[in-house]
């Protein structure tokens, strides 16, 4: 198995661990811990298939793990301040109890 | 293969599936903290230097003081209950997710993957210069959503002034605990159980 195979397989793990924990964890910070993780492993894909690619000295793969990591931050910023928004208003971070619009 | 990927992979995965299953939510943080370092590592490893730096910067040092002060701004660290949703949807979750571990390993492992070892070494000069050359606009746009993004957030967890001033009693518990968080702190954690 070369390095390559093996990035893969840990980030395929990483995504599915975190898909996991984003579709059964109640608390609304661990399901967005569950997403980074996600995103995380979409990195490491970017990395792997740059290193082994055709053409690294183009540093595309660099470039778009960089410019994801960067997505990821914004999107942890605006998410906690949803949590920390709606735990304001409802009192809970439970993403089961957050259910107002329940036909 | 050697010993760096395997010690690399099983801390980041270890690391992972601590983060996911703990109960107690600074326990989940810190797990999350020791996954994201073994991943820059594994960025180590793949010989992208400035990759693992950023990750080390952006995910140790910004992601996970913000998720410190989420799960201390909605008390989350005290809630110990069932983290979980109900059966039903633990067994659907769970089989989602190796579904999708089955067919993305399927792939890595049949797939027609044929890796090319043409050795890299980026300086960060190289990555400037692309980053200033071809990816100029990708980088104004990300400067964009990163200033959209923090006005954005700024906004969401601003205190609402209509609700403070239409229903007091929704704002007041957590002004009058400020002070004090020792002795409010647990009738406030009966209360959310």
């Amino acid at each position: 198995m070369t390095p390559l195979h093996t990035a893969l397989l840990v980030a395929a793990a990483l995504f599915a661990i975190g898909l996991a924990g984003a579709l059964t964890r109640r608390n609304a910070i661990v399901v967005l811990m569950g997403i980074e993780l996600m995103l995380s492993a979409a990195n490491l894909n970017f990395i792997a298939f740059w290193r082994y690619g055709p053409d690294p000295a183009r540093l595309d793969g660099v470039l778009f793990a960089v410019f994801a990591i960067g997505v990821a931050a914004a999107e942890a910023a605006v998410g906690l301040a949803l949590v920390i928004a709606v735990h304001r208003r409802l009192r809970t971070t439970q993403v089961d109890e957050v259910n107002q619009l329940r036909g | 293969m050697n010993a760096a990927w395997v010690i690399l992979g099983l801390l980041t995965l270890a690391g992972a599936v601590c983060a996911m299953s703990l109960r107690n939510l600074v326990h989940c943080l810190l797990c999350l903290m020791a996954s994201f370092l073994g991943l820059a590592g594994l960025y180590l490893a793949l010989s992208a230097t400035f990759v693992a730096l950023t990750q080390v910067l952006v995910y140790l040092g910004a992601v996970s003081i913000l998720i410190v002060f989420a799960i201390l701004l909605t008390r989350g660290g005290a809630t110990l209950g069932s983290g979980l949703t109900g059966t039903m949807s633990w067994t659907a979750g769970i089989g989602t997710a190796l579904l999708v571990l089955g067919g993305l390993a399927g792939v890595v492992i049949w797939g027609p993957i044929a890796p090319t070892d043409a050795a890299s070494d980026p300086t960060v000069r190289a990555i400037g210069e692309r980053l200033m050359t071809a990816y100029v606009l990708p980088l104004e746009a990300m400067a964009l959503l990163l200033t959209g993004a923090l006005i954005g957030a700024v906004i969401l967890a601003m205190p609402d002034r209509e609700a403070a001033a239409t229903r007091p009693e929704v704002r007041e518990p957590p002004m009058a605990n400020a002070g004090k968080p020792s002795v409010p702190g647990k009738d406030e954690r009966g209360g959310e159980a």
